[in-house]
């Protein structure tokens, strides 16, 4: 039936081992027993209690569960533990906090982006790399970098809108 | 001064300590009163001097009954309760509050009257107030239908004006003087010598008084915070990921669920071998539940992981076997005697003016469409002996917690439901088989909290989707002008789908969401007649996004802009002329002036569609720009104008309408559920995406204040977006396209 054969494309046996793996989270030194293709996606929410990073798809379609690993910006679904030995992964909690937002949460808060937000993490996370490479991107560029983030409040122009501030606020600092 | 300041203080202090606890304020301008659900649970010294507001010696809460999606309902619940109560929301604590009677949405079924809601007749209106009765009998405490503003924007100004007024009184009282003699500043009652005490200091002295409910509501004009830009009060939390959604929250001793049901809803099981699934790390237990297998396990990714080993074959779905057989059952209904439900609009002669034959007789059809919410459905329930605590983001509380009780066997007063923020809804969180699901799991483990999460694919194949529906639309012209339109619609009953799977009830009578958004349309066209006809239950099918109007505003635009070019008129001056509603005409006329309508020609290559349609009481006006290139059509701008009588929120109001225009766009464009052997055939988001960011044309919007009652503006902004589109495209191109998603005739950028 076609609804199982949908299913067969996801469906992997898990027998991998667990194993042990020592990293950064937004600084601070983690450490834990997973099984070795665990994404990291879960290992923030369910391992490590850090709900900011969402899940959407899974497949790394959507880009709600975007984080920073060393320095780049990844789909969180698609990194497995094995990967994470000795990396340095930043979330949307270690961006910025509520008292001290960095320049892109502060341009999302002026612009009013977030309509449901659940997509928002993924989306600030993706636009801060967007910026540390490209100080200041174009509409195309912006295009070329967001466009796999899917928003389906659609608030993309206040999203694209958002990142023309943030370079402002980014330069002047 | 210095002396009644010192007395006063002490007197307050005195009186909080004495209590040390907090008033609830909320009024209903209803015959028969409803208990105030917040007198339940009130300590010494509070004050809840209606449902809305509670006051305590240490804050200030504010009920807010009507859930946030992202529409925004929380930050514009508070902001009309604030303006009359005088208060900054952002130093008060905001919380939906427990699901109760008190909170029934009379609103929500205004619509569903025989009237057009241009119709502002005695009749009409009657007819309207008439269906806040049944809302309240039935407790309805329902979020949807854009009615969240119009139900609560007397209710919640009324709320926050009786507790102004009670504050005063109590202050007035213990001071010996007039109410008329002090007034309020921001959280604080000012005493004539401009000594100031905070609300707070006077809850005790609030809760012994009754209320003062003959209120004046302050004149627009007068408003400091309604009608001017907001910042909404969940936007640093969910830009800094500190927002706390369904599927985040994390409880002591909680296990972690996820489900796998038949893709074709209502099959069943036929074999189940979970041997597999039973051995895969951090999976505890299997437990087959009411049409599906649970998978408990130690988190989400482990559930995942063992629901997908899985072997089971499913039971044969109860509906056909895929979308060519679904389309031609639709076919079948349409225009057969034997399946007609209803017909709210039969002007002039339409057999007679079509005796010749007709100018314009097309089909039209629209697809099955997923809500795909970007946060998956989710539940975290904790059963114990003697109560039910269900967290979940839903739009329906009561009907949750009715069907808790009864499938727990506790008393409705002992289930607690906690609504939580959604991430998105569309309309799918309108049901709860997964709350159902959950629940179930909780009884099996008793004791234990569990979190049942869907996966995305789970959720897109079990999303009762937006009904597919057909039409045929025929017409004539004469002298340049449309004088005859017959459009005939065929879906699937929607209304009883969903109510009987949250009442078990069987609705008698007419689905008046076949024709919604068609036969309800302000235009006087002579000869002019709309007709629903009900094809069989297929797919069970639920409320998306601007409900019968996000297919129906799709026929009837696209046929009239069929008939509008047959009789060679313009688009625009055609739609204006024939259009008998004032507030409506003006839209047109806006929309025409935002885009320079009447200026040059586009060019070769270029096109521009309007489209038109009122739901909600929302007359919305759109105007969408395309070039042909040579990969395909490309969005450049999109002009809207609408008028929602008032503008509470004016960046709010934006971006609903420009959210909820490009949701339109992006469903016409590329969106649609299709079977094949009993099961949709996506299931995640390769598809059914909507628009991605590089596709994003500009949008325009104008809001008008013309009508004469307040509307709400989530789903207004849909129904206009996918004709305008298609007209645009006829326009560049000389292609008609009748079928949605328009991306199975032509590409997109």
């Amino acid at each position: 039936m076609g609804g199982n054969v949908d299913y067969l494309r996801y469906k992997t046996k898990t027998e991998r081992p667990a194993m042990q793996a020592s990293f950064t989270v937004n600084g601070r030194p983690q450490q834990v027993d997973v099984p070795e293709d665990m994404p990291l996606l879960w290992v923030l929410r369910d391992i490590l209690g850090m709900t900011g990073t969402k899940y959407g798809c899974g497949i790394a379609q959507c880009g709600a569960c975007t984080v920073h690993l060393n320095g780049e910006a990844v789909r969180s679904c698609q990194v497995g533990a094995y990967d994470l030995e000795g990396a340095e992964i930043t979330t949307i909690e270690g961006l910025g906090t509520p008292d001290a937002p960095h320049p892109v949460q502060e341009a999302w808060i002026e612009m009013q982006v977030a309509q449901c937000g659940y997509c928002q993490s993924g989306q600030i996370m993706q636009a801060a790399a967007l910026l540390k490479d490209i100080p200041v991107p174009t509409d195309a560029e912006i295009d070329d970098a967001m466009s796999g983030n899917l928003c389906r409040c659609a608030s993309y122009p206040r999203i694209r809108a958002a990142i023309h501030l943030a370079t402002t606020k980014i330069g002047g600092r | 001064m210095g002396k009644l300041r010192t007395l006063t203080r002490r007197t307050f202090l005195i009186g909080s300590a004495a209590i040390a606890g907090g008033v609830a304020f909320g009024t209903y301008l209803v015959k028969r009163s409803i208990p105030n659900p917040l007198l339940d649970d009130l300590q010494d010294g509070e004050a809840a001097i209606t449902p809305y507001i509670k006051i305590a010696p240490d804050g200030i809460t504010l009920i807010t009954p009507r859930a946030d999606m992202g529409q925004g309902a929380y930050s514009i619940q508070a902001l009309l309760i604030a303006e009359e109560l005088d208060i900054d929301p952002a130093t008060t604590t905001i919380t939906p509050g427990a699901p109760d009677p008190a909170y029934y949405n009379a609103a929500v079924l205004a619509e569903g009257v025989p009237f057009p809601a241009y119709d502002r007749s005695t009749m009409a209106e009657t007819a309207r107030a008439f269906m806040s009765i049944p809302a309240k009998l039935f407790e309805v405490q329902i979020t949807g239908g854009s009615s969240t503003v119009p139900d609560s924007y007397d209710k919640l100004r009324t709320a926050g004006a009786v507790a102004r007024e009670t504050l005063k009184e109590a202050a007035a009282r213990k001071l010996g003087v007039a109410r008329a003699d002090v007034s309020t500043k921001n959280g604080q009652v000012v005493l004539p010598d401009g000594t100031v005490i905070p609300y707070t200091d006077l809850a005790a002295d609030a809760a012994q008084l009754d209320p003062v409910t003959e209120v004046e509501l302050k004149p627009a004009t007068t408003w400091t915070r309604l009608g001017k830009p907001q910042q909404r009060l969940d936007m640093v939390a969910k830009c800094t990921g500190t927002e706390t959604y369904g599927i985040d929250l994390n409880v002591e001793g909680m296990v972690y669920a996820t489900v796998r049901a038949n893709p074709g809803i209502g099959g069943g099981i036929a074999r189940l071998n979970s041997d597999a699934a039973r051995t895969t790390a951090g999976v505890q237990q299997v437990l087959p539940i009411t049409s599906a297998v649970a998978v408990i396990s130690d988190n989400t990714w482990s559930a995942f992981q063992g629901a997908n080993a899985l072997d089971i074959t499913w039971g044969p779905a109860p509906f056909p076997e895929n979308s060519d057989r679904m389309f031609e059952a639709l076919e079948a209904a349409l225009g057969d005697d034997d399946a007609f439900d209803h017909r709210q609009r039969d002007d002039g002669n339409i057999d007679a003016a079509l005796e010749q034959g007709a100018e314009i007789d097309v089909t039209y059809r629209v697809p099955y469409l997923p809500h795909a919410p970007m946060e998956p459905m989710n539940a975290l329930v904790h059963l114990t002996k003697d109560a039910c605590d269900i967290w979940v983001g839903t739009q329906i509380p009561l009907f949750i917690r009715k069907k808790a009780a009864s499938m727990t066997g506790l008393d409705e007063e002992q289930v607690h439901v906690h609504v939580q923020p959604m991430g998105g809804s569309f309309g799918h969180r309108l049901e709860m088989t997964h709350v159902e699901q959950a629940i179930e799991i909780a009884i099996e483990m008793r004791g234990t909290p569990v979190k049942l999460v869907w996966s995305r694919e789970e959720d897109m194949t079990h999303d009762y989707p937006r009904p597919a529906a057909v039409a045929r639309g025929r017409g004539r012209t004469d002298l340049g002008h449309v004088i005859s339109m017959d459009l005939s619609v065929a879906q699937s009953a929607m209304t009883p789908s969903w109510m009987h799977r949250l009442t078990g009830m069987t609705l008698p009578g007419p689905d008046a969401t076949i024709t919604t958004g068609s036969w309800d349309q302000p235009f006087a066209i002579p000869n002019y007649r709309i007709t629903g006809y009900r094809a069989p239950d297929m797919v069970p099918i639920s409320s998306w996004r601007s409900v019968g109007a996000s297919s129906n505003g799709f026929f009837h635009d696209c046929l009239l802009d069929e008939l509008i070019h047959a009789a060679g008129a313009d688009p625009l001056a055609e739609r204006t002329r024939l259009c008998m509603d004032d507030t409506s005409r003006k839209v047109l006329e806006a929309v025409g002036d935002m885009c320079g309508w009447d200026g040059p020609d586009l060019g070769y290559n270029h096109g521009r569609g309007v489209g038109f349609c009122m739901s909600f009481g929302v007359p919305c006006a759109q105007v969408v720009d395309v070039t042909q290139t040579e990969e395909g059509i490309r969005l450049d701008r999109v002009y809207v104008a609408v008028d929602v009588g008032d503008v509470l929120d004016p960046v709010n109001l934006e971006a609903q309408i420009t959210g909820s225009v490009l949701f339109g766009l992006g469903h016409a464009m590329n969106c649609e559920l299709t079977y094949a052997d009993h099961a949709p055939e996506q299931d995640n988001f390769y598809a059914n995406t909507g628009l991605r960011l590089y596709q994003v044309p500009e949008v325009k919007v104008k809001a008008l204040t013309n009508g004469t009652r307040i509307r709400g503006i989530g789903e207004p902004g849909v129904p206009p977006a996918a004709p305008a589109l298609a007209n645009a495209i006829f326009a560049a191109t000389g292609q008609r396209i009748r079928e949605l998603p328009l991306n199975r005739h032509i590409d997109f950028v």
